[in-house]
């Protein structure tokens, strides 16, 4: 187990009190496994990533455990996480496409960046020059200012600093979701390509397009209002889903080839609830076309199949009578 | 009901405007009655650009829009407001369409006040009442709101009720649904469908195939400005004849195949000046010598034109 996450609970304080961002997130992570994180916007995805790497006010945590490689991660520690920022654990963040200093020529600021980390560029240089090779950039992309380049192009370059120094675990926030089809399939390709030549072990892709995951991604965690809802294979979640939100949120996905005048997608009704003082229970609830009494207590993220967990209590319930 | 002729659109850049950037270059295709087209394209492929000509938000550098046998190009006060009740525009970002300080219904009351001062309260409320219920919202939940009190897919479709207000024939949506949540996006989606059948004919910009695919009968494939491949939904994403438009369909992420591998990437960023070849020349896998001559859109079979040497 590279990545093991227990009760991870992180709240942004506000004036008006604390909005339960993410609660009592329990998960773990494989070596080498890429795994999907996928919700609506505000479903705390983004909260999850961030709060694996850095704690920024207003984020609040409240509690939980967060272990990599056996070593407990002091993740409310700005400070102790230096150690472990950038060499153990990066991120791609979103809008990476514009984390790139414009004032410097890229290769300067990658020294610059080498050496913050007490690496010498020369040794590194043709480590350096092969990875460029593997995402199809040029060399003389280090002799360019940033604005040269086109945004698939900064995108891959960004995957470039993010992964120099071979991390355990990569999080690539929404990375894809400014890009063309052409860019966005070369960009997840090359981060299965990361992976499969050790520039970094595990990964979490952060995206709200699930069609990406499915190309990639080993597992897919689906998280709903904070809370997390589902975690499964690629192929069980697509195909055999068992929470209600993960049902209805794949059914109403267009694919190529599905056409109104045939058949009619549905959306889910209603909106997610606000997360400041939410309602107790299973957030879903009000939207969930089978909650009953029992949703008013919170379910608990359990493993139902080897793989496979899932927050509904009706699941349980269907499971235990089988 | 709208052609569009021959339409370019040149902008002035480097150090004192002395190099022109062709966003969109000799555009060509037509809409017509209560059809839905998508306008396709990567990033930078001019598509919000022929949006924003249709609705004279920028000036038309060539060529000529045609709405129902009036050259739009040099209206001017009375026929442009004209206009303005036939054609309507909705955009990207439904949350900055607003402003935060108002409530969400002021969009309303400018309508009323630039287009129906005659019209009675009463009557015109009726008028809000009847076009929210056509966008699928129960007023008495969503007037007196401020924008934050609302979600984005609302918002949304408030801005499609607010140019059902008035006469509209022809609506341009660009990427109206891009930022919306999938569960929320696909309503949207289906609103639009559902408009369709009351006349109303919609330009639909997107850079997401699925979704071109799902509502629309027409397609336009732009690249770098210049149209790749155009003709029938169908026609189009079942054989493909244009290499850009075929390596699009082996890229999209689908739920139902996985990729093979390999992606084409661009090698470069466009070049200035008018556009001499085929703009799809350094990506190309099949380019040719002749291909330094710009094709145009040729038609190959009934409803599907495509603009590559090879294809013709």
């Amino acid at each position: 187990m590279t990545l093991q996450v227990e009760n991870l609970t992180v709240y942004y304080q506000t004036l008006r009190g604390d909005v339960r961002a993410l609660e009592n997130a329990t998960f773990n992570l494989a070596d080498g496994e890429i795994m999907g994180l996928a919700g609506e916007s505000g479903c705390g995805k983004t909260t999850l990533g961030h709060s694996l790497i850095i704690l920024r006010p207003p984020m609040r945590f409240v509690g939980g455990q967060v272990t990599l490689d056996n070593e407990k991660l002091p993740v409310w520690d700005m400070e102790g996480m230096n150690s472990f920022r950038f060499k153990k654990i990066s991120i791609i963040p979103q809008y990476a496409m514009n984390a790139m200093n414009p004032t410097r020529k890229i290769g300067k600021m990658t020294e610059e960046l080498l050496r913050s980390r007490k690496v010498e560029i020369k040794a590194y240089m043709p480590e350096l020059k092969r990875r460029l090779g593997l995402v199809k950039l040029p060399h003389e992309t280090l002799n360019m200012y940033p604005i040269e380049l086109s945004g698939g192009m900064k995108q891959r370059m960004v995957m470039v600093l993010s992964t120099l120094l071979n991390p355990t675990l990569l999080i690539a926030d929404e990375i894809t979701s400014a890009l063309d089809v052409a860019s966005q399939k070369a960009v997840v390709e090359m981060l299965v390509e990361f992976r499969n030549q050790g520039c970094c072990n595990s990964t979490i892709v952060i995206t709200h397009d699930i069609s990406i995951l499915y190309q990639i991604a080993d597992s897919i965690l689906i998280m709903y209002a904070g809370q997390l809802a589902e975690k499964a294979s690629t192929e069980v979640i697509m195909r055999a889903p068992r929470h209600p939100y993960t049902k209805l949120l794949i059914s109403s996905l267009p694919t190529v080839g599905v056409k109104y005048s045939e058949r009619h997608l549905k959306g889910i009704p209603g909106s997610p609830p606000l997360l400041l003082n939410p309602t107790i229970g299973c957030r879903f609830r009000e939207r969930c076309p089978i909650a009953y009494e029992k949703c008013t207590e919170e379910p608990p993220f359990v493993e139902i199949e080897k793989g496979h967990f899932v927050a509904c209590w009706k699941e349980f319930k269907t499971n235990a009578r089988d | 009901m709208l052609e569009i002729d021959g339409i370019s659109k040149v902008y002035k850049v480097g150090t004192f405007g002395g190099k022109e950037l062709y966003a969109v270059s000799s555009v060509s295709f037509d809409i017509k009655d209560g059809e839905v087209v998508s306008l396709i394209g990567e990033s930078g492929s001019g598509k919000t650009t022929i949006g924003k000509m249709i609705l004279r938000l920028i000036s038309i550098s060539a060529g000529k829009i045609v709405f129902n046998g009036i050259d739009i190009s040099n209206l001017k006060g009375g026929a442009m407001k004209e206009y303005y009740r036939r054609v309507q525009g909705v955009f990207q970002d439904p949350f900055s369409s607003y402003n935060p300080i108002f409530k969400a219904d002021r969009v309303f009351r400018f309508i009323r006040e630039e287009f129906f001062p005659e019209i009675t309260m009463p009557e015109w409320n009726d008028k809000i009442d009847r076009s929210l219920r056509a966008v699928g919202l129960n007023p008495d939940q969503m007037l007196d709101k401020f924008p934050h009190q609302l979600s984005g897919g609302q918002l949304q479709r408030f801005l499609v009720a607010r140019a059902l207000l008035l006469d509209v024939q022809f609506l341009v949506a660009d990427e109206i649904i891009s930022m919306l949540d999938a569960s929320t996006r696909i309503d949207v989606l289906n609103l639009l469908a559902d408009l369709k059948t009351r006349g109303l004919s919609i330009l639909f910009i997107t850079h997401d195939l699925s979704l071109a695919n799902y509502i629309s009968e027409k397609a336009v494939i732009l690249y770098r400005g210049c149209v790749a491949e155009m003709g029938a939904v169908e026609k189009i994403f079942d054989y493909p004849v244009h290499p850009y438009t075929q390596m699009l369909m082996v890229s999209v992420p689908r739920l139902d195949r996985k990729w093979d591998k390999g992606a084409n990437v661009e090698k470069a960023t466009p070049t200035l000046g008018p556009i001499s070849g085929c703009v799809y020349y350094d990506r190309c896998p099949l380019a040719f010598d002749k291909c330094k001559e710009r094709p145009m859109p040729v038609e190959v079979e009934k409803d599907h034109s495509v603009a590559c040497w090879k294809a013709s």
